[in-house]
């Protein structure tokens, strides 16, 4: 049936790894990068994910579309986004604290709206096989791609693209390096971050969709385990840049499946140690790219945590 | 900092008292005939079909019965959580019978809340109570072991590979032993079998379950079973990558109908209505119960279609067996995967045999490291 493959068997569980499990870190820090460069930070990510995946489940469930779930995901998504928007809006409003706040009510929410969802069985996202060319089994079933994933890619290369090139990139950049020069141009300042926080929460309940539709697949209280907040911190680690969170993504993903993967071909010892790979690799990368004598390079100057 | 803790909590049920008995005096007497009050308390959501939910069906069971209120709290994790859980179960609830039913709840917290409170049983699943310790604290397991083992006969006439898997949380005695029986039953098949163990480090991790599920088919294993808190993802990935499954804590059939060999299910509502029923007449559980198959502690899933007719007499005599008594699954000649004598010709381990409950071993054949 499946072919053994030795230690081939590392390298191709660390693509498939990345395929599988980064969706929902790319998903989140995009939305998340989009929101830092408007000027503000939302914690709250780590809830809407949360409550991405459960509204998606449920609506998966209810009406028999995966496809309607992501939709339900990414209006709740907006919801949340916009609720942190309009609060952070409010003079002498702490964008850390309410994301904390929204983070703790997206859970809490969830966890309440979600029991009923816990023991039925809902429809799972499509995927496209990118393995057709390979007899190998493990192959075949590393290269199962979802839609989402490649939807998260193009995303990604979209939004790096606007950010870069167009008019609604350079409104959003300048609100997220100076509030003053923004409003010196006439744009509104809290509109536009309002706006790019209801995205990015959007972004993030697609996410959860992710989670709970396709990989793991199914939706319980313990679904996300902190990857929300995970990916609020590969946004600093991609430096604000939707292409490099791709790659964040892709190696946080991958970085994930060595511990698994390892005790399959019998390297056993020290478990816990290749558990925490991928974070011993951004604290590694961080380390690499810093500098003593220079600010963080592409960091929004409105950001609370840089001013 | 326990007297200012103390102080304090003191404090808040003297007030809350007094103002229940000034507000609501009908219903602040504590006469004979207030019903008992027992508290459980889950690691994780009651709902996740496997061990949280083994134990709430056990709850409500109880809550079916005459003459008794049941309170629960799920998702109290394993630290100083579930002694304020405890506490204010004993103090604002006024239970008297708690359930903390999970194993890490033990050592130190079940231990050092009792003593406090005297007059409170503290009734813990899966813990090792031994003399010395509170009179009022019970520790009660089932055998489960023994059901893994069966799963174990029905995979290892399933594999067509000879490689099994197991999705492990930590390795802790009972975790091992489930590990250690389900290939001892797949080598009653099949001596040539051998088990991948995989350990994900927690008891619910979605995502690193899924991950090792899918590790453990690329490697080749073709019936999988697992030991988490919620089996769910274990189960549906596996269905979905065409391996075999073997259910563990509750019945997984529904999430996997034609894969589905056979699952280990707790059987806790007819052990939790027992004891209840034992402190409503005035009497006393006994500080140690364990219980298998026989005693109704556990149960197994009924067989699903993909279980041959051979699979189905050797898992059925087997049973009989172990139903029997005097059957052990742990038995010599046998050493462990890095060559120590677990057990000479001639010697085993009976099911209810405490050696088997400080396991520290994988026996020859499973793959994996319990470090």
């Amino acid at each position: 049936m499946e072919t053994d493959l030795g230690y081939w068997i590392i390298p191709l569980a660390i693509i498939g790894g990345a395929i599988r499990v980064s969706t929902p870190f790319l998903f989140v820090s995009l939305g998340e990068a989009l929101t830092e460069r408007s000027g503000r930070i939302n914690l709250g990510l780590e809830g809407t994910l949360v409550f991405g995946a459960m509204s998606g489940y449920a609506l998966a469930h209810l009406t028999g579309s995966p496809w309607l779930g992501v939709l339900a995901a990414a209006l709740s998504g907006t919801l949340f986004g916009l609720v942190h928007g309009v609060i952070c809006s409010l003079p002498k409003v702490n964008d850390i604290a309410v994301g904390i706040a929204m983070m703790i009510l997206g859970m809490g929410l969830a966890f309440y709206f979600g029991k009923p969802f816990v023991q039925p069985v809902a429809p799972d996202l499509p995927a496209i096989s990118f393995g057709w060319w390979s007899e190998i089994p493990q192959v075949r079933a590393a290269l199962e791609v979802n839609v989402l994933f490649l939807i998260g890619a193009a995303l990604a290369v979209l939004l790096w693209w606007m950010l870069r090139a167009t008019r609604v990139g350079l409104t959003l950049r300048v609100v997220g390096d100076s509030t003053d020069a923004a409003r010196a141009m006439g744009l509104q300042p809290a509109v536009i971050r309002t706006c790019a926080t209801a995205v990015g929460g959007a972004f993030a309940g697609v996410g959860g969709a992710y989670l709970s539709l396709y990989y793991p697949g199914s939706w319980n209280e313990g679904i996300s385990s902190g990857q929300g907040l995970m990916a609020v911190a590969l946004v600093i680690f991609a430096r604000w840049n939707p292409l490099a969170c791709l790659g964040a993504a892709l190696l946080f993903g991958g970085a994930g499946a060595l511990g698994p993967v390892l005790q399959s071909v019998g390297v056993s010892e020290g478990y816990y140690l290749f558990f925490a790979a991928p974070y011993v690799l951004t604290l590694g990368v961080l380390i690499a790219t810093s500098s003593p004598t220079q600010a963080m390079t592409g960091a929004p100057g409105e950001l609370s945590i840089t001013k | 900092m326990p007297f200012t803790s103390l102080s304090r909590r003191g404090f808040l049920t003297g007030t809350v008292a007094a103002a229940s008995a000034s507000a609501v005096p009908q219903l602040g007497f504590a006469g004979s005939h207030s019903p008992l009050t027992i508290g459980f308390i889950y690691v994780g959501p009651k709902d996740d079909f496997g061990y949280n939910q083994a134990h709430a069906e056990g709850a409500a069971a109880v809550k079916a019965m005459e003459g008794v209120t049941v309170i629960e709290e799920e998702n109290v994790a394993e630290t100083i959580d579930v002694q304020k859980s405890m506490e204010s179960m004993i103090n604002f609830d006024d239970a008297k019978l708690l359930f903390p039913t999970s194993f890490g709840y033990f050592d130190p917290h079940v231990l050092e809340t009792a003593p406090k409170h005297p007059e409170v049983r503290f009734q813990h699943a899966a813990g090792l109570w031994s003399e010395g310790m509170p009179t009022n604290v019970g520790s009660y397991f089932g055998y489960i072991g023994m059901g893994q083992y069966l799963n174990g006969i029905t995979a290892g006439h399933a594999t067509t590979t000879k490689r099994i898997g197991f999705v492990a949380a930590k390795p802790i005695p009972q975790v091992l032993l489930n590990i250690n029986s389900f290939l001892l039953g797949a080598r009653q098949v099949d001596p040539e079998i051998t088990c991948q163990v995989i350990f994900t480090g927690e008891w619910s991790l979605a995502v690193k379950e899924a991950e090792a599920t899918n590790a453990l088919a690329d490697a080749g294993c073709d019936v999988i079973t697992c030991h988490v808190d919620g089996p769910k993802v274990v189960m549906e990935t596996a269905a979905g990558r065409d391996c075999f499954v073997c259910g563990y804590h509750a019945n997984q059939s529904p999430l996997a109908p034609e894969k589905y060999l056979t699952g280990a299910e707790w059987n806790w509502a007819g052990v939790y209505t027992n004891m209840v029923q034992t402190v409503l007449d005035g009497g006393t559980i006994d500080n140690f119960v364990r219980g298998g198959l026989a005693d109704g502690f556990i149960k197994m899933s009924p067989l699903g279609p993909a279980v041959s007719d051979a699979a189905r007499a050797q898992f059925e005599a087997t049973k009989a067996q172990i139903m029997a008594g005097e059957f052990s699954a742990i038995k010599g000649p046998l050493k462990d995967n890095t060559g120590n004598a677990i057990a000479a010709e001639g010697e085993g381990f009976a099911e209810d045999d405490i050696a088997l409950e400080s396991m520290d071993y994988l026996v020859e054949g499973v793959i994996g490291s319990t470090s």
